[in-house]
């Protein structure tokens, strides 16, 4: 298992929405250059997770903490600045821009910022690390769906963060895009970025992840490398009833 | 600066000094309508500035005009002009940025009505003012100044707006308000301070209607609430603004110039329907030019390129 310095730390973090508890007490540490997956059934909390550490919801107990300074409690954009950069379950584009300009937003308000042909140069880089440079100015509404998804992801390196959140980043992909977007993960992972991802889509979760938290109905249920997680009755039984553990 | 912004500002700079020599003219009509158009494209625009890319729906322009119009008209006998006119400014910056403070935070109609509540809020709160302290509901404004003055004033106050649009398209600011209008929880997550960016941009529209309306106090010498802090005044500038287009700097522009005169013709011929017509020129807005004139000009300039090619 990984074991550089800890990057961002999540303490008893618990969200309740009235009388139901999204998240309870959860602990779990990312460190440098690990690729973390969170993992678990639907409804069990996972993107409820995410958008704790992304400052979209507040806490209701808990501390998130990003290179020892607490982050939880403060707004997105604060989060964003810190260096926590994510995708979101749903593409969200900047419509009325162009391809290069979505990226842009990135480059110039992120955690690391630039400004002018600096910040439209690193834009370039980004797109054509994620692949689709060809498309800097085309319109947002001509990309297709992995073509967004990348463009996403590629708005959010441009901040160049210290740690960035991919939330079901392969969903809906096809066999052929998915083995694409497999790959592009991989190449971040071997730059040594940190990531956290929610997935379902077992593959990627087997072959990109050092560390698992698996997490059911609010809870974290298990704790590992992908292997021994994916082994464990507590998680078969999370995901497929009794009879099958 | 690149060629093709020097182009547009030698372009703009020549019909501003054509638009400078209007007065010369020596015919009041004229000079009457110009102080109008006048007037109007410095708050549309303004206007724009703030709604263009936000797509919040401001009302709150007769609040920030009338606010502007009753600090002179309070304070002429007293306090040199140029100095109101300052404060006029100052005061619509931070009425501006209490009303953002407290309701940007809210988006879409509950901004609309807050915003045209404001004005009758002020409206009243100026009334009941003048009621209790003393002094009548009317206030004479009494200067040497001539409509020639104003319209110099309101051009130049023009200029200034416009300047203040092309510095802010091209800044860190203007980028952020483009990002915010398209999606805010996307400019969140980028690390824009989505609070501070509207509320800076609200405040320069503020403090520009606010200083029109100090501009045009001398105007209308006798100045009373119900004149200064008109609601049909929000509505004709978002009208208006809507009608250019708010996608260009430019856009009000060439929606004001046209609706004004429209305006004139019938406020001269009918002037009891200026209400019905100025809903009439809603509807076919809405209906005809949903991105403003500017905007349906630059989508048959694409379709005529796209079919030369």
């Amino acid at each position: 298992m990984a074991s550089g310095k800890t990057v961002l730390s999540v303490r008893g973090v618990t969200k309740q929405f009235g009388g139901l508890t999204a998240v309870d007490h959860v602990d779990f540490d990312v460190h440098e250059h690990e690729v973390v997956g969170i993992i678990g059934p639907n409804g069990s909390g996972k993107t409820t997770m995410m958008n704790l550490i992304s400052g979209a919801l507040k806490l209701t107990a808990g501390q998130i903490t990003l290179q020892g300074s607490r982050i939880s409690g403060l707004s997105a954009q604060d989060i964003n600045r810190r260096g926590v950069s994510r995708t979101f379950q749903l593409v969200k584009m900047l419509p009325t821009l162009t391809v290069i300009e979505n990226v842009m937003a990135g480059a110039v308000f992120g955690h690391k910022r630039r400004w002018g042909y600096e910040a439209e140069d690193f834009a370039h880089q980004m797109l054509n690390k994620v692949g689709i440079d060809s498309l800097a100015n085309a319109p947002v509404s001509s990309l297709t769906y992995i073509d967004q998804k990348r463009l996403e992801l590629a708005r959010c390196l441009a901040s160049e963060p210290e740690i960035l959140l991919l939330d079901e980043w392969l969903a809906g992909l096809n066999p052929t895009e998915l083995t694409t977007g497999i790959e592009l993960i991989k190449t971040l992972r071997s730059e040594g970025r940190t990531v956290i991802l929610v997935e379902h889509v077992m593959d990627a979760i087997r072959s990109l992840c050092d560390n698992c938290v698996v997490m059911n109905t609010g809870q974290k249920i298990a704790q590992g490398s992908p292997a021994k997680v994916l082994s464990d009755p507590e998680v078969i039984r999370a995901y497929l009833g009794d009879d099958d553990a | 600066m690149t060629s093709r912004e020097t182009r547009t500002l030698v372009i703009a700079v020549i019909l501003f000094g054509l638009a400078a020599l209007l007065p010369f003219s020596g015919n009041g009509y004229y000079i009457s309508i110009g102080v109008t158009i006048a007037m109007y494209v410095v708050l549309s625009t303004s206007w724009a500035l703030f709604s263009g890319p936000t797509h919040y729906i401001s009302l709150a322009t007769a609040a920030f005009y009338g606010l502007g119009t009753m600090i002179v008209a309070t304070g002429i006998e007293m306090v040199p002009y140029v100095v109101l006119l300052l404060i006029s400014a100052v005061a619509g910056a931070v009425m501006a940025a209490l009303v953002g403070l407290a309701t940007l935070r809210l988006s879409g109609v509950y901004f609309v009505i807050f915003t045209l509540g404001l004005a009758e809020m002020i409206r009243q709160l100026v009334s009941w003012l003048q009621n209790n302290l003393g002094g009548s509901r009317g206030l004479y404004v009494l200067t040497d100044l001539t409509e020639e003055h104003i319209y110099w004033e309101l051009l130049a106050l023009a200029g200034f707006v416009f300047l203040i649009g092309w510095w802010i398209g091209r800044s860190r600011l203007g980028f952020a308000m483009r990002i915010i209008g398209n999606d805010e929880t996307v400019a969140a997550h980028c690390g824009i301070n989505t609070a501070r960016s509207k509320i800076l941009l609200f405040m320069v529209s503020g403090m520009v209607a606010a200083l029109v309306g100090a501009l045009l106090a001398p105007r209308w010498t006798y100045i009373e609430p119900n004149i200064a802090f008109s609601p049909l005044l929000s509505f004709e500038v978002v009208i208006m603004a809507l009608l250019g287009g708010t996608k260009r700097l430019w856009g009000p522009l060439v929606g004001v110039i046209p609706f004004t005169i429209l305006l004139e013709v019938i406020e001269a011929n009918y002037p009891s329907q200026t209400i019905l017509v100025l809903g009439i020129a809603f509807l076919l807005i809405v209906y005809l030019v949903p991105h403003g004139v500017v905007g349906r000009l630059e989508q048959s300039f694409a379709k005529f390129r796209k079919g030369g090619n």
